[in-house]
C-alpha cells in the first residue's frame, strides 16, 4: 500500500485533469451530438499560451490570460467551423472538427517551429513539493482533485439553477422547443463552448505543472483519455464524465504502480472497446435512442 | 379587418424545398377571441403556426401582430412580443423537472413570475403535486397540461395551440377545452388547431377550414358546425 500511495495520488490528480477536459466533450456532445475532436488541441493551445505569456508576464496576469484566451478560442471555433454547418448532416460537423484539430496543430507548428516549448516557469506554489503520508509529491497533486470538484459543483449549480443552464439542458433535448421558450440557441451553444474550453484551460494549467514541455501533439493523449472517460461515464452526463475520468486516471496509475507501465494506455483503450460493446450508454448514460 | 385584430396573416406562402405547404392564406384573429383552424392531415396547419412563431421562414406574405410584421424576426423576439406556441405532440423537456419546464416557459421574463406559476398550478393542481418529477415521467395528459402551462408562463397575449387534444382520452380532452376557455376568460387570445373539429367548433368564436395549403371556408363555430361540407369531411357525419 505504501508503495502504491504515490501512484494513487498521481491517479487522483490525473483523473482531475482528465475530468476537466472530458466535461468539454460531454457538454458539446450533449448539445450538438458532436464529438469535438479539436478539444484536445484547445487544451494544448492553453499550455502554449501559458508558456509564452508566463515568460514575460507575472502569473497573476498570465493565468487569467490563459483562461480568457482559451475560452475565446472555443467560442471562435464554434462560430467559424460548426455554426455554419448546423443544419448540415452530422458527418460534415465531425469532419469539420477533425479539420479544426489539424488546423490548430499546424498553426501551433508554425508558431513553435515544431519544437516542444519548455515550461521554464512552472506556476509557483502548486509546483512546490509536499509530503503526504510519507510520499513526496507536487502540491498540484492535491490541488487538482479539490479544484476539479469545486468547479464541477459550480458547473452543476450553473446547469441546475441558472437561467442559461436550464436553457442549455432544454436545448440539449430539443432545439426547436427551446427556441419556442425564447432560448437563443446561438448564445447557449457559444456558452457551452466557452465553459468547456475554460475548464480545459484550467486542466491544462494543472497538467503542464507536471510536464517539462508543451508540444503540438501534447493535447492528443490527454484529449483521447478524457474522451474515453466521457464515453465511459456516459457521454452527455457531467457526473459521468467526472467519475469516468477519476476511474481512468486511478486505474492507469495503479497499473503503473503494479509494474505494468507498458499496458496503462492500452488498458484505457481496451476499456473503451469493452464499454462500447457491453454498455454503450456508459455508467450514467441516458437512453441510447437519441445518442447516435 | 378591424383594428381589434391582434393577428393578421396576409397572403402567406410557405414551402419546404419544392413542396408548397401553405399557398397564400389570409386570416385574422380578433383580440380576446378563440379562433380555430381545422383541417385534415397535411393541410398546412402546423406549418402556419410555426411560421407565425418564427420557426419556419415564409416564402412571401405578412404576419402582423399588433400591427407589426413578424416575418424575419427570430423566435425569441416573437415570444418577447407575447406570442407563444404549444407545439404539436406536447414536446415537454423530459430531462427537466415539471417546475423547471414551467420556469423555462418564463425564460425571457425579467419580472417576477411567481403569480403566473401559482395560476398555472391552480389551473393544473396535478402539476403542483408533481413539481419535482422529471417531465418525462408524466402521463400524456399531464404532459399536455405542462405544455399548456409552460406556454402561459411567458405571459402571452396570444397562445397558439397545435392539436392539444391529440391522443388524449375524452375526459381529459374535455378538461383541456375547459382550460382553453378559462385561459381565454383571463384575456388571452387563443389560436387553436384541432383535428377534433367537433370540440373545436363548439369552443371557438371564429373558425377556418384549411385544405391542402389553402383556406376553403370560414365562419363562426356554429356556422361551420352546420355546414354540409364540414359535417361530412371533418365531423364524421354521413350525408
Ligand atoms: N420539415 C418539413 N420538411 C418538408 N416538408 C414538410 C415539413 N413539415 C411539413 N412538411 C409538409 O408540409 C405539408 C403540411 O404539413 P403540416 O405539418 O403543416 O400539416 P398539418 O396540417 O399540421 O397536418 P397534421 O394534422 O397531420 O399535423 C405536409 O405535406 C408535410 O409533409
Ligand atoms: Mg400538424
Amino acid at each position: 500500500m505504501q508503495k502504491l500511495l504515490p501512484y494513487i495520488l498521481n491517479g487522483i490528480s490525473a483523473g482531475g485533469q482528465y475530468a476537466l477536459i472530458s466535461i468539454g466533450y460531454t457538454l458539446v456532445y450533449g448539445i450538438l451530438r458532436l464529438i469535438n475532436f479539436a478539444h484536445g488541441d484547445v487544451f494544448m493551445v492553453a499550455g502554449l499560451i501559458l508558456v509564452y505569456s508566463s515568460a514575460t508576464l507575472p502569473f497573476y496576469f498570465s493565468i487569467p490570460l490563459v483562461l480568457v484566451c482559451t475560452a475565446v478560442l472555443g467560442f471562435v471555433i464554434e462560430r467559424a467551423a460548426y455554426k455554419p454547418l448546423r443544419s448540415a448532416p452530422r458527418m460534415s460537423l465531425m469532419i469539420s472538427a477533425i479539420g479544426v484539430s489539424y488546423l490548430i496543430q499546424n498553426l501551433a507548428f508554425y508558431l513553435t517551429g515544431g519544437l516542444p516549448q519548455p515550461v521554464t516557469r512552472p506556476i509557483p506554489w502548486v509546483s512546490g513539493m509536499v509530503t503526504v503520508l510519507g510520499a513526496s509529491t507536487k502540491r498540484v497533486t492535491l490541488v487538482t482533485p479539490v479544484l476539479t470538484l469545486a468547479l464541477v459543483l459550480v458547473l452543476l449549480w450553473l446547469t441546475r439553477r441558472t437561467r442559461i443552464g436550464i436553457g442549455m439542458r432544454a436545448a440539449s433535448r430539443d432545439f426547436e422547443t427551446a427556441q419556442l421558450m425564447g432560448v437563443k440557441i446561438n448564445s447557449v451553444i457559444s456558452f457551452t463552448f466557452v465553459v468547456g474550453s475554460f475548464l480545459a484551460a484550467v486542466g491544462s494549467l494543472l497538467y503542464f505543472t507536471n510536464y517539462p514541455n508543451v508540444a503540438i501533439t501534447s493535447g492528443a493523449m490527454p484529449g483521447l483519455k478524457a474522451f474515453v472517460a466521457a464515453v465511459f461515464g456516459g457521454i452527455g452526463s457531467i457526473p459521468g464524465a467526472v467519475v469516468g475520468a477519476f476511474l481512468i486516471g486511478l486505474s492507469e496509475e495503479i497499473i503503473k504502480g503494479l509494474g505494468y507501465s507498458t499496458f496503462s494506455d492500452a488498458f484505457t483503450f481496451a476499456l473503451l472497446i469493452v464499454i462500447l460493446c457491453v454498455k454503450p450508454t456508459g455508467l450514467f448514460g441516458e437512453s441510447a435512442a437519441d445518442k447516435v | 379587418m378591424s383594428m381589434e385584430d391582434i393577428l393578421q396573416i396576409r397572403d402567406l406562402y410557405v414551402s419546404y424545398g419544392g413542396i408548397e405547404a401553405v399557398k397564400g392564406i389570409s386570416l385574422h384573429v380578433e383580440r380576446g377571441k378563440i379562433v380555430t383552424l381545422i383541417g385534415s392531415n397535411g393541410a398546412g396547419k402546423s406549418t402556419t403556426l410555426k411560421t407565425v412563431a418564427g420557426l419556419v421562414r415564409p416564402k412571401s406574405g405578412q404576419i402582423l401582430f399588433e400591427g407589426e410584421d413578424l416575418v424575419g424576426r427570430s423566435t425569441d423576439q416573437i415570444v418577447a412580443r407575447g406570442v407563444t406556441l404549444v407545439p404539436e405532440g406536447r414536446r415537454v423537456f423530459p430531462n427537466l423537472t415539471v417546475k423547471e419546464n414551467l420556469r423555462i416557459g418564463a425564460y425571457l421574463r425579467k419580472d417576477d413570475y411567481s403569480r403566473d406559476l401559482a395560476w398555472v398550478y391552480e389551473l393544473f393542481p396535478r402539476l403542483k403535486e408533481r413539481e419535482w418529477q422529471p417531465a418525462g415521467t408524466l402521463s400524456g395528459g399531464e404532459q399536455q397540461m405542462l405544455a399548456v402551462g409552460r406556454a402561459l408562463m411567458a405571459k402571452p397575449k396570444l397562445v397558439m395551440m397545435d392539436e392539444p387534444s391529440l391522443g388524449l382520452a375524452p375526459l381529459i380532452v374535455k378538461g383541456i377545452f375547459s382550460i382553453i376557455r378559462e385561459i381565454n376568460r383571463q384575456g388571452i387570445t387563443v389560436l387553436l388547431i384541432e383535428q377534433n373539429a367537433n370540440m373545436a367548433l363548439k369552443t371557438a368564436d371564429w373558425a377556418y377550414v384549411m385544405q391542402t395549403g389553402s383556406l376553403i371556408l370560414e365562419g363562426t363555430g356554429q356556422e361551420l358546425a352546420d355546414d354540409e361540407t364540414v359535417k361530412s369531411a371533418y365531423l364524421g357525419v354521413k350525408k
